[in-house]
């Protein structure tokens, strides 16, 4: 990052509104709008599902009727209405694509703008990420599946998952995040409609990124996505995530799930961009993002998150880390932009139950506009996690006077010999700063790109060089004019 | 190079500045010293273009430019630069990418080609010796954990980076001792040259032992009220203002 310059930066505040608003005009194959017992049969057949995961889906959707939407969470919004969704869309195809050859042209157009050079990556072989996009409800494309494939690492979409390893995934599906853990994540189990999966076995450090691309791009859609990583013992991933949506007048929800299994001695890398369309200046229309993410970890193993999340009118997510066996490692580090009418309630949850399980929690929030920014953490030390260690830090800047900083930290201990630091602090972009910076010659813009990465340095260290250099951007924009 | 005509500034009710004359010539060091509140911090927030002082009267010429008519990066870019008398603190930024990203700004202004990675360290390297900083404190967020004297050594590097024609030093000297004060001192005497120009606000005599001004400035009660050489800086480091405040009033 150290030879990250600002320069690019001229050319991306020329058009700071947000740039992944367009949409792309493709035909899709959609459900009626709705969600009833024959929607979900519907999708499950056009899925091709097997017997088990429609009968799970059904058993989600029996349970999520008895649910409540939470609405603990510091955030107001109108509900979204159920029945006003349509829960499958797919770009219409008439065959599954063999090679990257046959995908639609407006499709890799649309990638094209979204940045995601599959093509370029095809003709490089010394590229380090592979990627699978998924548009609406399907997974278009994946790349370097084959390369990928001599190691015995599985990089596909879910439904791909579901057909090709069936028992891998009813065995590890739900582990983590079962479908009755909240409201959305059992809305998600009864009609998810794709997603990805990932699957490292014993002993294999993947050599490359994995990424997964989201892109809402159909109106009146929602989007509801399943992620699910496997680390087997003593392997290791790096798995990279990005979310744009066309800019459109309604609230479009998306509600996905992710979960993450690191076996004995392995280490999952987990880094989300999210910059789902956020609304516009007065609060109109904007992704409500209520997502469910959590790992579980084995001895000796380590679950890492880092979000940087500018996008969504809503935000309600809280990556978390089950540290369920002993020395195994938890990591949260996190930036939360809002402007504008945004609103984030955000943070996450670091259960320790083995022994000297260790986390480490960094949050930055950074409000501007007439937003609200929350973090929410809970650290949970049980009986028997015996020397557990936690540090949190948690750290708000105020861009504006009307936008607001929350800080709802819980912590609850039960094992005497544990340690659980928290510290916090919030503060106001200094005036003197942006005038330091303009004195030497830096605009306003810059300036406060400048100062607002450097607050948030320590988060996007954490990330892997092409996103930290895109999340850098991202930051400046999103806070394009709003000082004051 | 600058020429400050009848300035008059407020800061919310209360006027400041009320009619202050000034001219500085290229090649020139004029020294303005003056009791507390008389407006000398004033007058270096009002030329870099503060936001929170308000110019109602007078004209301020830039080399040829109208200089209150330029926004704050504007003014700089035109190669205005302050010396902070309590330079700030921008944690996480590194004092590289902060210059560099200035002298990007700056180069763009002026319709140059970018600075290249290789002309950039080569610079870095060479203005560091002037000022004996630490290559370390260039790679360091800027001033974050700086003792005061390492804030007004980076100053002066910042200072030698950006080359300006003109170069306000606030009280560059307050929280210095003899021996940063002497490597300040050098590094400005350093980058002197016939084509730029030099305005060092001070409250003591000392600083301009080692920085010898041209002109010494009285500046009382919002107003340059005598001028002279730099023997002017001894008389009132030995006598104090009050003599000057007994002369104008018996004018």
């Amino acid at each position: 990052m150290s030879n990250y310059t600002e320069d690019d930066l001229e050319k991306d505040l020329d058009n700071q509104e947000y740039k992944f608003g367009f949409t792309t005009d493709i035909e899709a194959d959609q459900a009626p709008k709705g969600l009833n017992e024959d929607i979900i049969r519907f999708i499950s057949a056009k899925k091709e599902e097997p017997e088990w995961l429609l009968n799970h889906r059904l058993e989600a959707f029996e349970m999520w009727k008895t649910m409540k939407e939470p609405d603990w969470a510091h955030v107001k919004y109108k509900k979204p209405n159920f029945q006003d969704i349509i829960y499958y869309s797919a770009p219409k195809q008439t065959k599954k694509y063999e090679s990257w050859d046959d995908v639609d042209p407006e499709m890799k157009e649309t990638m094209k703008k979204l940045g995601i050079s599959m093509e370029e990556q095809k003709r490089l072989t010394g590229t380090n990420i592979a990627v699978d996009f998924v548009m609406d409800s399907v997974s278009v494309a994946t790349s370097f599946k084959e390369k990928l494939g001599e190691l015995g690492i599985i990089f596909c979409s879910f439904s791909e998952a579901v057909k090709d390893y069936p028992d891998l995934v009813r065995e590890n599906m739900g582990t983590v995040v079962p479908t009755s853990d909240n409201f959305y994540a059992a809305l998600n189990s009864a009609v998810f409609t794709d997603g990805s999966f990932c699957y490292i076995p014993k002993g294999v450090r993947c050599p490359m990124e994995l990424s997964t691309y989201f892109r809402i791009n159909e109106g009146g859609t929602g989007q509801f996505e399943r992620t699910l990583v496997v680390a087997d013992e003593g392997s290791y991933v790096s798995y990279l995530e990005g979310c744009t949506a066309p800019q459109r007048d309604e609230n479009q929800l998306h509600a996905a799930v992710v979960e993450l299994i690191a076996k004995d001695n392995a280490e999952i890398k987990y880094s989300t961009v999210q910059n789902w369309y956020p609304g516009d200046k007065n609060g109109l229309g904007g992704i409500f993002n209520f997502v469910t993410k959590r790992g579980i970890c084995g001895t000796n193993s380590k679950i890492s998150w880092t979000q940087v999340e500018t996008g969504s009118a809503v935000t309600w997510k809280y990556p978390s880390c089950i540290l369920k066996g002993d020395n195994s490692v938890g990591e949260f580090f996190s930036v939360a932009v809002t402007n504008n009418y945004q609103q984030a309630d955000t943070g996450t949850k670091m259960i320790h139950l083995g022994k000297n399980t260790k986390s480490t929690i960094i949050s930055k929030g950074i409000s501007a506009g007439k937003s609200h920014n929350s973090y929410r953490g809970l650290v949970q030390i049980h009986k028997n996690a015996t020397n557990a260690r936690n540090f949190s830090q948690c750290d708000s800047l105020l861009m504006s006077d009307e936008s607001g900083a929350h800080t709802f930290p819980y912590i609850e201990c039960r094992n005497s010999s544990s340690k659980v630091e928290h510290e916090a602090t919030t503060s106001k972009i200094g005036e003197d700063q942006i005038f330091y910076c303009k004195q030497r010659g830096i605009g306003e813009e810059k300036a406060i790109g400048l100062i607002v990465n450097g607050y948030c340095k320590e988060v996007l260290n954490q990330l892997p060089m092409e996103f930290a250099v895109e999340a850098q951007k991202l930051l400046t924009i999103s806070l394009e004019g709003s000082v004051g | 190079m600058i020429k400050i005509e009848n300035l008059r500034a407020s800061i919310g009710d209360k006027e400041i500045l009320k009619g202050l004359n000034l001219e500085v010539k290229a090649g020139e060091i004029h020294a303005i010293m003056g009791p507390n509140g008389a407006g000398k911090s004033t007058l270096a927030s009002v030329l870099a273009g503060r936001e929170d002082y308000e110019v109602t009267e007078g004209s301020v010429d830039f080399d040829g430019t109208d200089l209150l008519d330029l926004s704050t990066e504007d003014r700089a870019r035109e190669g205005l630069f302050l010396a902070f008398q309590y330079p700030i603190a921008i944690p996480g930024v590194s004092n590289i990418n902060f210059l560099k990203t200035a002298i990007g700004e700056i180069r763009e202004y002026k319709k140059e080609d970018p600075i290249t990675a290789k002309e950039f360290m080569a610079l870095v390297r060479e203005k560091s010796k002037l000022v004996e900083l630490d290559a370390k404190l260039a790679s360091r967020s800027v001033n974050e954990g700086f003792s005061g004297g390492e804030k007004k050594r980076n100053e002066i590097f910042q200072m030698a980076m950006l080359n300006p024609k003109l170069a306000i030093l606030d009280e560059t000297d307050s929280g210095l001792d003899i021996d940063a004060l002497r490597i300040v001192a050098n590094g400005v005497n350093k980058l002197k040259t016939k084509g730029n120009a030099t305005i060092v606000i001070t409250h003591y005599q000392r600083l301009l032992d080692y920085i010898i001004p041209d002109f010494v400035h009285v500046l009382y009660d919002g107003k340059i009220v005598k001028t002279g050489g730099k023997e002017l800086a001894l008389e009132l480091e030995e006598k104090g203002y009050d003599w000057i405040k007994e002369e104008l009033a018996n004018n």
